[in-house]
């Protein structure tokens, strides 16, 4: 098919051969893309673009964090920041294919919404309140420390050991690493909390 | 598939570009049924109805690959004289007991084991999810057993599997599973036609089959046709798990689970496992064959991995530092607590229960009553703000002003920000490398739980408390790097993998594992990952230069096996069952196993190997005995021990249901976990009164284009705009029969919430004739809540809390409900159509179904 349209602007100061050879037409008709789909059909302003991928400073390898089936993924990054997340040709398991959650997973990782700083709500508050990281660490070690305190458990009722404490519970998503879920069960078993539970369970 | 893991389907597709047939059983027309060469829409909940068909579809007509069966199987095993089954049970097997609701297991087991193995009773088993302890290994059965290579005997499995299955013929299929018999009869004829020597067929499921009141027993029921097709550990063959999250399988390996410890190590009971000697005994079965008979390694290796120095030989490696169980400690029960005041604090780790989990009401009530939560997470999440923006704010049950729950939000680090392993659905570990540093505030939970350990143990440094001796003693050490001092997720990755405590070399297979404190272990499965001191789960060899098993990508658990229990690749005498599907196989010329996978067996046991009289552990596995981790080395058709709910799948009705059970006078699961608490509730379902208050099924599922409780896509712009609403899914008929307008909006009623949605009229829906009835199913994506740049009702608001009684996941595929046309209510007025609806089906606080139908009558039932 024909498609595409003259580059009248520029044409002045511009050589009669430059001209014609800037028609798409012309080069679709002459050149190696007679469908006019590729090479024929782009502009000056096209031929002077380069991928975000080839801009890249590095690349991590990376794995799709949605669902399970472990879609390999190439982290591109210029300045500090993500700049394009795409399939990893390389894998045996996805081929270099993602789904649309997994080839919007920059617009995830770079979402504007994201919340980037600690967030405190008071017993009884109607609103949030800033609050630093280190504070909030700190409160929170003391929390979990009170509350094993009011609710340890040395013994069941015959003696028997049962060293725990019911006093407080948690509930993990599955994008947590296998080293985060161990560090996680590792240290909650030393205090004694059983009521521990992932997405696993649901 | 094809929705929920697309890119997992291409290799379905390349299956079917090569021959292969594919069938898709669904409630609903998806982009996986438009590609299928058949599609077959099956009533929510009745898949062990038609699985059990197609077992007995191979047993009457004798399609079972019978070399398979008799050498790999426990087919020609009999069993106890004192087993009775649910045929002449009326939906009951022997050894109930209608006191607790669970089984005593005695007459299940083999002959002549009848007090000796797994006996017993299961209601403490129940209470622990111990179901969830034989993912890497069997249960507990002594491996002398009597056996019939006839198969004639009347109580040998096979004859008993017969019978059992003997009312599954493909009327009944289609009177509870609303299939045609002629659309059953080509799947059963498929599946068979393409399974034994030459050919493997495989059977996928989404783990949206584990999220019933019988969801491990539809597991076994496939289970068994592929052991019975032969299907099990050969190329292109097995049952395939699609897991929904990016390491859920690496959550469960690496447990974040309270029943369990690293490795499937059960977490000990205070009144079973008093002794680290009757823990490990409690595993391995002193005597038993099988690999687990290592287990006192694993296990004195985890404590070391934990306590370090500390943990020794004569200490028993601090044993006594560990919490124990008194029963029911999971999610669901922690819920129900916290609405009763007893627990205090609770963390939330990426994870949105207010949507995610069953029953968002209680959920959200439960988490306003609290001292404090952390949220840890990407985005403000709903399980943030339930105190500011949650629906019972609406209703006036949650007052910001006086709910005391302290709320901590702090921002986590995403996917490219840490660097560690998941563990996708195949059990391959693969490691991400960190691309670029986390925003802010934002840490990983590596980062969060290594600091918060840190500070606790420094905040206890001075206390000589025994109960704060383990905390003190736990090998804390982690290095640390850059400014924010990130500890190193590969010395964490070492640990799991395990290392000689001398000389700190990592070990390379479970195998060097030791129970006299040379060896320290976090993760006994996962040992290999770091084997010679390289990251193995970092390979990433090119597809283009490996072959098709591509076993330099990544690293899967065990020993980096990609087919488990490939052994049965090969035939008893160690050669493939055909050329076609040729795997693992013995080379008679080096006298060991070879092929393309890690063989899954002793390298170097020939086939012909009969274990000594007596011999135990991996030395009682004959050469011929494929199923290694299992007592007595055979695949399992069926289960004497292990499974709580029976040693084979009998079809129940789910717990909500509009039909009565057409084959049993029990309705449904007799052991499921029910919670009898006043904000929990069952619809009534027959033979009770009122089932049609509730006239309708509703189930549910995803998008392709969100995930899970929407955390991460409705807060994503693309996702968003893609899928910018809840809605759902009726047939025309019922739009006709409800009234209800395409693009307009209905409400959907349970007796715990109502929820409305935009109504999308469709075909992909197909009202069902069951039993001589219409069954209209309709259905709604789970993924809506009411924060995030697109929002909406949730789904699993509508549902109550029962549970499998094998691993306690919820049933929350299934539920009945009504559907009407237009908005819901806001405000009190909520509340009063919801109590309104309860007052009609007779649903009383507190109050639930019966566990035992037995003593009602069955309409229209066989013989009645």
């Amino acid at each position: 098919m024909f498609v595409g349209s003259l580059a009248w602007e520029g044409v002045s100061g511009m050589g009669l051969r430059t001209f014609i050879e800037g028609w798409p037409v012309y080069r679709q008709l002459t050149g190696t893309d007679p469908l006019g789909r590729g090479a024929a059909a782009k502009s000056a302003r096209s031929a002077g673009l380069t991928a975000r991928t080839e801009a890249a400073e590095s690349v991590a390898r990376s794995v799709c964090p949605y669902c399970a089936v472990g879609c390999g993924q190439r982290v591109y990054v210029a300045d500090g920041q993500v700049t394009q997340i795409e399939g990893d040709p390389d894998s045996p398991i996805s081929r270099g294919r993602l789904c649309p959650k997994g080839a919007a997973s920059k617009s995830l990782v770079t979402s504007p919404l994201r919340q980037t700083t600690v967030r405190y709500r008071r017993p009884y508050s109607t609103q949030w309140e800033d609050l630093d990281l280190d504070t909030a660490l700190d409160m929170i070690a003391d929390r979990m420390l009170a509350a094993r305190e009011q609710t340890w458990e040395d013994a069941d009722e015959q003696g028997r050991p049962l060293n725990r404490t019911l006093g407080f519970a948690s509930l993990g998503g599955a994008t947590l690493d296998n080293e985060e879920n161990y560090l996680i069960k590792k240290l909650f078993t030393a205090m004694g909390a059983l009521q521990i539970e992932n997405q696993a369970r649901i | 598939m094809a929705e929920a893991h697309p890119v997992g389907f291409q290799w379905v597709m390349e299956a079917k570009r090569r021959g292969a047939k594919v069938f898709h059983v669904d409630p609903r027309f998806t982009r996986t049924s438009a590609v299928a060469d058949a599609y077959l829409p099956i009533r929510a909940g009745t898949d062990i109805a038609l699985l059990g068909g197609v077992v007995r579809y191979i047993l009457d007509n004798e399609l079972d690959f019978r070399e398979y069966v008799l050498a790999y199987t426990n087919a020609a095993t009999i069993v106890s004289e004192r087993f009775s089954d649910t045929e002449d049970g009326d939906g009951f097997f022997s050894g109930f007991d209608p006191e607790t609701g669970t089984y005593v297991q005695d007459s299940w087991q083999y002959e002549g084991n009848e007090d000796s193995s797994g006996s017993g009773h299961t209601a403490k088993e129940r209470d622990s999810a111990s179901g969830l302890e034989h993912e890497s290994h069997g249960a507990r059965v002594d491996g002398d057993t009597p056996r019939d290579e006839t198969l004639q005997h009347p109580r040998c499995v096979y004859q008993i599997l017969k019978r059992h299955f003997s009312r599954y013929t493909p009327e009944m299929v289609e009177r509870v599973c609303g299939i045609p018999q002629d659309k059953f009869l080509e799947l059963a004829q498929a599946w068979t036609a393409n399974s034994g020597r030459d050919r493997t067929g495989m059977l996928i499921y989404s783990v949206g089959w584990t999220q019933h009141s019988v969801g491990v027993q539809y597991i076994r029921t496939g289970a068994i046709i592929q052991l019975l097709l032969g299907n099990m550990g050969r190329p292109g063959g097995g049952v395939m798990a699609l897991r929904g999250h990016a390491s859920i399988q690496g959550s469960t390996d690496i447990p974040t689970l309270f029943n369990l410890l690293p490795g499937y190590l059960p977490m000990p009971h205070h009144a079973d496992h008093p002794t680290f000697d009757e823990w490990v005994d409690s595993i391995r079965h002193p005597g038993q064959k099988g690999f687990w008979g290592n287990a006192e390694s694993f296990a004195a290796s985890l404590l070391k991995a934990y306590w370090g120095d500390a943990a020794t030989p004569e200490n028993d490696y601090c044993y006594g530092y560990l919490p124990r169980l008194t029963g029911d400690h999971g999610t669901y029960q922690q819920v129900l607590n916290m609405i009763d005041g007893k627990i205090k604090g609770y963390f939330l780790l990426g994870q949105n229960p207010a949507v995610g989990s069953a029953h968002g009401r209680a959920q959200r009530l439960g988490m306003a009553n609290l001292d404090w939560l952390v949220v840890r997470d990407l985005f403000m999440i709903e399980s943030a703000t339930f105190w500011q923006n949650g629906p019972e704010v609406a209703t006036g049950e949650i007052v910001p002003e006086e709910c005391r729950t302290e709320v901590f939000f702090l921002p986590a680090a995403s996917h490219v920000e840490k660097e560690g392993t998941f563990t996708q659905t195949q059990r391959l570990l693969q490691w991400r490398e960190k691309a670029v540093e986390p925003p802010g505030d934002a840490r990983s939970e590596l980062w969060f739980f290594y600091h918060l350990g840190r500070r606790l143990r420094e905040k206890l440094a001075a206390s000589s408390l025994p109960r704060d001796r383990a905390l003190l003693d736990l090998t804390w050490d982690y290095p640390t790097h850059g400014p924010r001092e990130e500890p190193s997720a590969e010395s964490v990755l070492r640990e799991i993998n395990g290392y000689d405590v001398t000389t700190g070399r990592p070990l390379s297979s479970f195998a060097e594992a030791r129970a006299d404190g040379s060896t320290a272990i976090g993760c006994w499965i996962y040992t290999g990952v770091y084997a010679d001191g390289v990251n193995q789960a970092a390979r990433r060899k090119s597809r283009h230069e490996q072959d098709w098993v591509a076993a330099e990508w990544g690293w899967a658990w065990p020993a980096n096996r990609r087919i488990l229990y490939n052994r049965a690749s090969a035939d008893p005498d160690g050669n493939p069952w055909s050329e076609r599907k040729r795997y693992v196989w013995w080379d008679a010329e080096k006298a060991e196993w070879t092929g393309y996978d890690v063989p899954d067996f002793e390298k170097t046991k020939p086939p012909s190997y009969r274990p000594p009289a007596g011999a135990s552990g991996p030395e009682g596995i004959a050469g011929d005995d494929p199923f290694v981790m299992q007592g007595d080395g055979k695949g399992w058709l069926y289960a004497p021990s292990g499974v709580l709910d029976g040693p084979l799948p009998t079809h129940y009705e789910p717990v909500e249901s509009p039909v009565r059970n057409p084959l049993y006078r029990q309705q449904a699961n007799p052991t499921r976990k029910s919670y009898a608490h006043p904000v929990n509730s069952v619809n009534p379902s027959p033979p009770e009164e009122h089932s049609q208050v509730f006239p309708y099924v509703f189930t549910v599922s995803r998008l392709t284009e969100h995930h899970t409780a929407g955390g991460m896509s409705r807060t994503v712009r693309p996702l968003a705009e893609l899928q910018p609403e809840m809605f759902v899914e009726v047939s025309p008929e019922l739009a006709a029969e409800a009234g209800l307008a395409h693009l307009g909006w209905a409400h959907l009623i349970s007796g715990r919430a109502v929820i409305e949605a935009k109504v999308l009229v469709t075909d992909r829906l197909t009202p069902l004739r069951v039993d001589g009835r219409v069954i209209h199913q309709v259905w709604v994506p789970y993924h809506f809540g009411f924060e995030g740049l697109v929002t909406g009702d949730s789904a699993n608001d509508l549902f109550g809390i029962t549970l499998d009684p094998n691993v306690l996941i919820q049933e929350s595929k299934i539920g009945t409900c009504d559907v009407r046309s237009g908005r819901r209510p806001t405000g009190k007025a909520l509340l009063d159509l919801v109590a309104d609806y309860q007052r009609r089906a007779g649903i009383t606080p507190g109050g639930h179904a019966p566990a035992v139908t037995t003593d009602q009558d069955v309409e229209g039932r066989d013989g009645s």
